[in-house]
């Protein structure tokens, strides 16, 4: 089992120098160091010497990857790559546009992205499940079709209409919720409700459909039939047997999105003015600010393949069939 | 002078293809029969009359050039606006020209924000004025609500005279094709002009969906999101299909170190979160772009420029679901009997894929272009909004 964990950890290795090189290329080299201060800038304040400072300040001055006028390893290591891209495995991101580190900015900000997400989450699986379990029991029924055809028409809408539709109604309309801010600890309970909310329900759709085939599936199996010839009642089948077998993939299938949690969720956060890493990200985006895009590219690599990592662990969990060697 | 954008000549290249190939199956029994099989349904008519109705307004948009400059008197050169405009935009001249300042309900006579107004007895008040063109042509605004309702009923006479005009042209293809349910369609198409053409006369004198912030009409903006919604999502399905289609299906038929090396490519590029990576992208070409402005003549050509790089994003960061699909399967195929005597008689590795594992493939192809194409387009609002989105003045239909 360690060994095991310890192969899959080595995997990681590989594929997030991968991810590495293939920012290194996006930022450094497709576009050199002189048009990001040229973009930064702005076109008014461009001078040959404004473009130096900027560089020198962020320590864009250096050769990309070989610096010939270094003596010894300064030759590997005082260059961008080394200095950029390979600081970011020791989870050294630098700082910012306006000077402020990063890292410590990512530590601040994971609280309130957890505080939205992790309720998102967990009432979501548990919303989408009962559903789809209910969905399940009423199968080739009126109501089955009907559900399906809400939830294809609930999937279809953007995620971004929910919001603003949700914010005029709730929030305008009805005055229940503040429309958007945060605030830690309790008092926080009003700002978080309307966008865990709208979470949960653009995530029924998709979610419920989902679980309903993973369902339908584990009904279609042998075992199922014979519980049902024991003579079981139907509740007693669905929550006896289908509903711990299909578990499985449903855990399995959660375990992944469980790291990215950290890295919050864009579009919300940014609506309902949660000071989150998602929110992070977009104004980042949008203010061009290239080291905190890099830093967060980087992070979300990292916790998705820890993610890949704990669905191949979960399997071991919840599956005794399976082994790892 | 007709302009050409790199997405205009692909989009009509695409429908040349369409077309084509709607020629080769009609004299190939063996293809026309599922397709007639296909429009047999009566959901699949129903649809595709939607989908033609926004296909012809994304054609429609399509077609661009430069208007001409009113000719100064002496002179024979002909000197061309800067400005590009689409077929559609010239239909649509009464939406698009009429901006008011800012943000106004639908169907509203008076702004959504209060403004200082002179009275005409010289005092300053502030109160919501008038729009300048959204009802503008009633004297009493109290009479709006019957001055809509008489344009749309006469809107609603027309439509239904023109309604029942195609009912009288469709009943020759009726009697030729009796087995297709040309009744759904014609009620959809029934449904879909009773929609279109009252919201049409009403644009003439009101703002139908309201004005955004700088005052332009909604709907206008909408029609015009139909073409970015289109170009998106077949352009990036087209960058995506043959590399999803080659990679997987050579990592499964391959398998060693082709294999580790197209799944070590896909494990890469998934496990980067798609928004940032698409957004790490847009950011890089903008910042390419304003490097290079001697490249684009035009905003418009910068603009398209801008939708068709975003299309080649979009597509190369997202071949790998596909290319996963199809790895599995083809590792499945491969273990079958006629692959294996394929094997046997010598056939080379091409051939196989092309002749054998391709076709044997394509009914999963067809399933995730057509679940792509969708998700393309939903992800093209969520990265507008972020900002690397398209132009904004070509905005897309999801909200």
């Amino acid at each position: 089992m360690l060994g095991y964990i310890l192969r899959r950890l080595l995997y990681a290795i590989p594929i997030l120098i991968g991810v590495n090189l293939i920012t290194f290329v996006l930022f450094f080299v497709v576009n050199t160091p002189d048009d990001m201060a040229r973009m930064q800038l702005g076109a008014k304040r461009v001078t040959p010497e404004a473009i130096q400072k900027w560089k020198a300040e962020r320590g864009y001055d250096k050769p990309l990857l070989w610096n010939g006028a270094a003596a010894g390893m300064g030759r590997l290591s005082d260059t961008i790559f080394f200095e950029k891209s390979a600081r970011l495995f020791v989870f050294d991101f630098g700082a910012a546009e306006d000077k402020r580190d990063i890292a410590n900015e990512i530590a601040t900000r994971m609280g309130p992205s957890l505080a939205l997400a992790v309720p998102v989450f967990l009432v979501g699986m548990l919303i989408n499940i009962t559903l789809a379990l209910f969905v399940a029991f009423f199968r080739a029924t009126y109501i089955d079709v009907w559900t399906v055809v809400l939830c294809v028409a609930l999937m279809s809408i953007s995620t971004l209409f929910y919001i603003i539709g949700g914010q005029y109604l709730v929030s305008k309309l009805w005055s229940l919720v503040p429309i958007s801010g945060y605030d830690s600890g309790p008092q926080g309970f009003k700002f978080l409700v309307l966008p865990v909310l709208i979470g949960v329900i653009s995530g029924i759709g998709s979610g419920t459909r989902w679980y309903r085939t993973l369902f339908l599936e584990e009904m279609g199996k042998d075992y199922v039939r014979t519980a049902r010839a024991k003579g079981l009642s139907e509740p007693a089948v669905l929550f006896g047997h289908v509903l711990r077998n299909a578990l499985i993939p449903i855990l399995t299938g959660a375990v992944v999105v469980i790291p990215l949690l950290f890295m919050g969720s864009l579009i919300t956060e940014s609506f309902f003015g949660i000071p989150g890493l998602g929110s992070y990200t977009i104004d980042a985006i949008q203010a061009q600010d290239f080291a905190i895009v890099r830093a967060m590219v980087f992070m979300g690599s990292l916790l998705y393949i820890l993610g890949l990592l704990l669905t191949d662990l979960s399997y071991t969990m919840v599956d005794p069939r399976i082994r790892l060697e | 002078m007709a302009v050409f954008l790199w997405t205009d000549a692909l989009v009509w290249l695409l429908v040349l293809a369409v077309i084509g190939y709607a020629a080769y199956c009609l004299r190939r029994p063996h293809l026309a029969a599922p397709w007639a099989r296909v429009f047999r349904s009566r959901a699949a008519m129903m649809s595709s009359v939607v989908l033609g109705a926004f296909l012809l307004v994304g054609l429609l948009d399509s077609l661009h050039f430069r208007p001409e400059l009113a000719r100064t008197n002496g002179k024979d050169a002909v000197a061309y606006s800067s400005s590009v405009l689409s077929v559609l935009d010239v239909l649509a001249s009464q939406m698009r020209e009429r901006n008011e300042k800012t943000y106004s309900a639908p169907f509203a006579t008076r702004s959504f924000a209060r403004e200082m107004v002179e009275t005409p007895d010289g005092r300053q008040v502030r109160e919501y004025p008038r729009l300048r063109h959204g009802g503008a042509h009633l004297k009493d605004e109290a009479g709006r609500a019957s001055d809509i309702a008489g344009r749309a009923s006469l809107a609603l006479a027309a439509a239904a005279f023109a309604w029942l005009l195609t009912g009288y042209a469709l009943r020759g293809l009726v009697r030729r094709l009796p087995d297709i349910p040309w009744r759904s369609a014609w009620f959809t198409l029934g449904a879909v002009l009773a929609l279109v053409v009252p919201a049409l006369v009403l644009s003439d004198s009101y703002h139908v969906l309201g004005t955004d912030k700088v005052g332009q009409d909604v709907l206008y903006l909408s029609l015009k999101s139909i073409r970015t919604s289109l170009v998106i999502g077949t352009l990036a399905t087209l960058v995506m299909l043959p590399l999803g289609l080659l990679l997987g299906i050579m990592a499964g038929y391959f398998k060693g170190w082709v294999d580790d090396l197209i799944q070590y490519l896909y494990t890469t590029l998934n496990s980067i979160p798609g928004v940032l990576l698409i957004a790490a992208s847009v950011l890089m070409m903008q910042v390419y772009i304003d490097s290079h402005p001697e490249l684009f003549p035009t905003a418009a050509q910068r603009a398209d420029l801008r939708l068709l790089f975003l299309c080649v994003i979009l597509g190369l960061t997202s071949w790998t679901g596909l290319a996963r699909l199809l790895r599995g399967e083809t590792l499945k195929l491969g273990e079958l009997e006629f692959i294996q005597a394929a094997h046997a008689f010598g056939v080379a590795d091409s051939r196989i894929i092309l002749r054998h594992i391709t076709p044997n493939v394509m009914h999963i192809v067809i399933i995730a272009l057509v679940m792509d194409f969708s998700g393309l387009v939903l992800a093209e609002a969520v990265l507008s909004y972020v900002g690397v989105g398209g132009d904004p003045r070509r905005p897309v239909s999801a909200p």
